[in-house]
């Protein structure tokens, strides 16, 4: 969670709209065979037809437009007829001056996204178009006017992206945020796309205006780009949104533009204008056929779609899991393991913690839904301490195998009473001042004195013991001295 | 000899295709310096092909329909042994790491690829003398322009310096160079031939087309190149078209090689407005020529006489053709140039910036007529002028398209000239813009259509230089290559034209 930005005064409104880029997770390019990956030296992945050379032609890459159907109908969008439409424009990265894009016949439209705290933003279209290449500006400034040369790799143009465009829906920073995550959460349960934003594979724009609270209008925007990370997205889109509310109280305006998030800096910078904008001069491909995607190939796709996360998050709470959790557990992709785990008895709360904390992202292959159940229920029964829990997982998780003989391996047993007493114990006898302290503070001073001592205890015990009973003796003894 | 007696002889062994490439060599030696049909003649690569192409029979295997024939490939075409520049500076010396998917298909079928011939730069024109390497001049009378775009390869057929030759055809560039050069050039349907490897001007017009002294011959280089391509998807498979082509015979057949049969019963119409005008009707289009009119007359009349029945016809939109060429070709060629910037290949002039540089080396690079084009198509699809112009534009096209669909309900096939007047001279047509766009009145409604058109000589004109008939038929009428109506018609107009 990012530090809260200070929010606008309650007399304005957010009104914020994203376009979302995904790479999408084809072996090979849009329009060509070559391999669709990150990472490899510059121009390797080229061939005629991604460098735009001269008598080259675009084939649409049949997997692509599978996985933008695919991804459209996770949205809820509805798929028609679409077409492929070129985009003029000058750039060094883009091989033939056009983007193949769609334009006024998108592949999906009219979808909708369900976020987390269960709030609902529009998705208005997510077309297929192809990527440009990357261009690297050498000498000073970073930026193509002041660089004495400029590199371009095309290993990127003509990988497949779909942008998805969300309608002007978002009302706060936190509902932006969602939002990002959310279209993440959906590319990555569907295989769409791996949408990580740090490496570009998942790109967010945010449009961002505000307006009067409670007046429906719809005031001047700026393009926010540059945002890495979720992070980025929250902090700019709170500042854009101060930055417009200082604008109109000072009885200015906005103008319309780009903008670009400087990270350390901490706030947007103008880029160019849209009054100077440029004119792309759409027009349909001609060397491209219209692409049609028919109501059985449509049905296909829906029948092989995965669960969604709202519907895994849904299915969590059933089962006892709070949301903030579960969200969590879905995010991490851990939510069958943590379902079939309550299924078979164990406590939601106390599986949802080991797993969210304890358990490693990459490898957890090695656990089963009965194990980490009996494990919880180890643990629940006072069998094993926290401490030794998660050390017995650890343990599941590298070589599997069952919790009970997990623990007898690694030599833990829950203490007898008698031993944990003489422990807690020993450890007053050896801090009288705390202890005091403990015993007649209020609120935090003994709530950092239950810490400490146990903390102690912890030690003594090389983390044999159970905390809450730790806790519960220590309370004891200062009712009972 | 024609093309297919070549590689005949060529496939019997009774003559290497080293000698007939010799032959055809000294014959652009001794004319070539005075015609200029090339802008890069391959010797050395052709003599190496032939060579192949004769150990090939030594061993006793089949060498190719093609065998030994010397092709001449217009510049515009990926060749990955010759530069390709499409006559312009911009791609001076620029070398295709592949070849144009009709090429390939050249060299597969044991063709001797000769050279690559000049063209209007970018097949932007209709006499070649829009070329940055110099004009082509016309071999029946070299004061006179061959036609264009594709007049290099015109001129080389009827030079005698190769018997077939590629061109391609947006508005006419294949049929009226043929025409004006006294040869057959075909300009197929929409997507018979890939054009993955052509040079794109504008790609919903484009396509390649063979241009050869006999229509035997173009069947032969047609069969060669047409086809489908998994790297062109406006390409489409012939077999498909068998259902929605009643008239073309033999689609289930063996599709051979061969004298193309009579025309008996066929349904031929006049199209009236590229005729000279139909009574009732309007005028037709302006400048066809009186000796041309007469010409296309006798042509009718032939194939009348050889068993067609034949009626005029008012195709009334085909007068909106040159308008709406004129909007939608610069439209698709200004976004087709746009690559052409100096960053990767190619001509670059620098400048201080990369803004700069880009438009440095587009100044320097392009000619006249194609910055104009670009321009008109840049303007023509900006906003605010995209629905008066282009918009409307594509619906007189989608209009055209119709009323010959509706044409063809009636007729097998429609007849008119293919070029309004015989060559014209050199120069004669470089200051009056609109009297040279006219030279592809009669050939633009089969592009924005999208249908085949077969330009045919038919006699000569008062100044003694060859005329050409057009014939035109619905999508897919030059499938089977060779056998449709479209090709009997041709073959009986060339018989009736024979002296
Ligand atoms: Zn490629």
């Amino acid at each position: 969670m990012s530090p809260r930005e200070p929010s606008i005064p309650a007399s304005w409104e957010l009104v914020v709209g994203l376009e979302v880029h995904v790479e999408l997770a084809t072996a090979t390019k849009l329009f060509c065979g070559c391999a669709n990956r990150f990472g490899d030296e510059p121009n390797t992945n080229v061939c005629p037809v991604c460098l735009g050379l001269p008598g080259s032609l675009p084939v649409v890459n049949a997997r692509a437009v599978e996985l933008a159907v695919r991804l459209g109908r996770a949205l809820g969008c509805g798929v028609e007829t679409s077409a492929f439409a070129r985009k003029n424009y000058f750039y060094p990265d883009m091989p033939k001056n056009y983007q193949i894009t769609q334009y006024d016949r998108p592949t999906n439209s009219d979808g909708r996204l369900e976020l987390p705290d269960g709030s609902v933003v529009g998705i208005e279209r997510a077309h297929i178009e192809e990527d440009t290449g990357k261009t690297t500006h050498m000498g000073s400034g970073g930026r193509i006017h002041d660089a004495v040369y400029s590199l371009v790799d095309y290993n990127r143009a003509g990988v497949p992206l779909v942008e998805i465009v969300t309608r002007p829906d978002i009302r706060t920073v936190e509902q932006a945020r969602a939002c990002a995550g959310e279209l993440r959460a959906v590319m990555t349960a569907i295989g769409a796309s791996d949408a990580r934003m740090e490496e570009g594979s998942m790109r967010v724009d945010a449009n961002v205006s505000v307006r009067p609270a409670g007046s429906g209008e719809l005031r001047t925007r700026c393009e926010v780009k540059n945002l890495n990370s979720l992070r980025s997205l929250g902090r700019a889109v709170a500042y854009e949104a101060r930055r417009h509310v200082g604008l109109w109280e000072a009885g200015e305006r906005p103008r319309q533009e780009t903008r670009h998030w400087d990270e350390s800096g901490g706030r947007t910078i103008s880029g160019r204008s849209k009054e100077e904008v440029e004119d792309y001069r759409y027009f349909t491909d001609p060397d491209l056929v219209p692409l049609t995607v028919d109501g059985a190939a449509v049905a296909e796709v829906d029948a092989a779609l995965p669960e969604l996360p709202a519907a895994r998050r849904a299915g969590l709470a059933a089962a006892g899991v709070a949301a903030e959790a579960a969200a969590l557990v879905v995010e991490r992709g851990q939510d069958g393991l943590v379902l079939a785990a309550v299924a078979a008895g164990a406590d939601p709360g106390l599986t949802v913690t080991r797993v969210v904390n304890d358990l490693a992202l990459d490898d957890w292959s090695q656990v089963t839904p009965e194990g980490l159940a009996a494990l919880a229920g180890m643990e629940r029964a006072g069998k094993l301490s926290a401490t030794q829990s998660k050390q017995v997982l650890a343990e599941m998780a590298a070589t599997g195998g069952d919790p009970a003989a997990v623990a007898q391996r690694l030599g833990f047993k829950a203490m007898a009473e008698a031993d944990l007493e003489a422990a807690v114990d020993e450890v007053i006898a050896a801090h009288p001042g705390e202890w005091a302290r403990f015993c007649a503070g209020e609120g935090d001073d003994r709530k950092k004195m239950a810490g400490f001592l146990t903390g102690r205890v912890m030690r003594a015990t090389r983390g044999r013991a159970d905390g809450a009973a730790v806790n519960r003796l220590l309370t004891n003894r200062a009712i009972r001295p | 000899m024609t093309a297919l007696a070549v590689a005949e002889a060529v496939a019997a062994g009774e003559r290497s295709a080293r000698s007939v490439l010799e032959e055809h060599l000294d014959r652009i030696a001794g004319r070539e310096p005075e015609i200029h049909a090339f802008n890069w003649v391959m010797a050395a690569e052709a003599r190496a092909a032939a060579a192949e192409i004769d150990a090939a029979v030594a061993r006793g295997e089949a060498p190719g329909p093609l065998a030994g024939v010397p092709v001449a490939v217009k510049d515009n075409l990926c060749t990955r042994d010759a530069p390709t520049t499409c006559s312009s500076r911009i791609l001076e010396g620029w070398r295709p790491p592949y070849d144009a998917t009709a090429v390939q298909r050249l060299r597969a079928a044991g063709a001797v690829i000769v050279g690559k011939t000049n063209l209007d730069e970018f097949a932007m024109g209709s006499s070649t003398e829009g070329s940055a390497f110099g004009p082509t001049r016309n071999p029946h009378d070299p004061s006179r322009v061959p036609g264009g775009s594709s007049g290099g390869s015109a001129a080389a057929v009827a030079a005698g310096f190769a018997p077939l030759a590629l061109g391609s055809d947006t508005g006419g560039s294949v049929r009226q160079p043929a025409a004006l050069c006294g040869v057959v050039g075909l300009k197929p349907t929409y997507g018979s031939v890939s054009r993955y490897g052509l040079v794109a001007f504008a790609s919903s017009l484009d396509q390649i087309g063979p241009i050869a002294a006999s229509v035997a011959d173009a069947a032969a280089l047609f069969r060669v190149i047409s086809g489908p391509d998994p790297l062109d998807s406006t390409c489409f498979d012939p077999a498909a078209l068998a259902a929605g082509n009643p008239t073309a015979e033999g689609q289930n057949g063996e599709d051979r090689p061969g004298v193309p049969e009579g025309v008996e019963g066929l349904r031929i119409g006049v199209l009236a407005e590229l005729c000279g005008g139909l009574a009732g009707n309007g005028p037709g289009v302006e400048g066809v020529a009186a000796d041309v009119a007469a010409r296309t007359d006798e042509a009718v009349t032939a194939l009348e006489a050889a068993g067609a029945a034949v009626e005029a016809v008012s195709v009334p939109s085909v007068r909106l053709g040159l308008s709406a060429y004129y909007l939608i070709a610069p439209a698709e060629a200004s976004s087709n140039l746009a690559r052409y910037d100096g960053v990767r290949y190619g001509l670059r002039v620098e400048g201080a910036t990369a803004a700069e540089m880009n438009v440095n080396t587009r100044t320097a690079g392009f000619g006249a007529e194609v910055k104009r084009r670009i321009m008109l198509g840049t303007y023509v699809l900006s906003a605010g002028y995209y629905d008066a112009f282009y918009a409307k534009a594509l619906r007189a096209r989608a209009l055209i398209r119709r009323e010959l669909d509706e044409a063809y309900e009636r007729f097998d096939l429609l007849v008119c000239p293919t070029a309004p007047t015989t060559a014209f001279e050199l120069g004669a047509k470089t200051a009056d813009l609109l009297s040279m766009y006219l030279n592809d009145v009669c050939t633009i409604p089969s592009n924005l259509a999208g249908h085949p058109a077969i330009s045919v000589p038919f006699g000569a004109g008062d100044d003694g230089l060859p005329v050409g008939v057009q014939v035109m038929g619905p999508a897919g009428a030059e499938h089977p290559a060779g056998r449709s109506p479209l090709w009997r018609a041709a073959a009986a107009l060339e018989r009736a034209a024979a002296p």
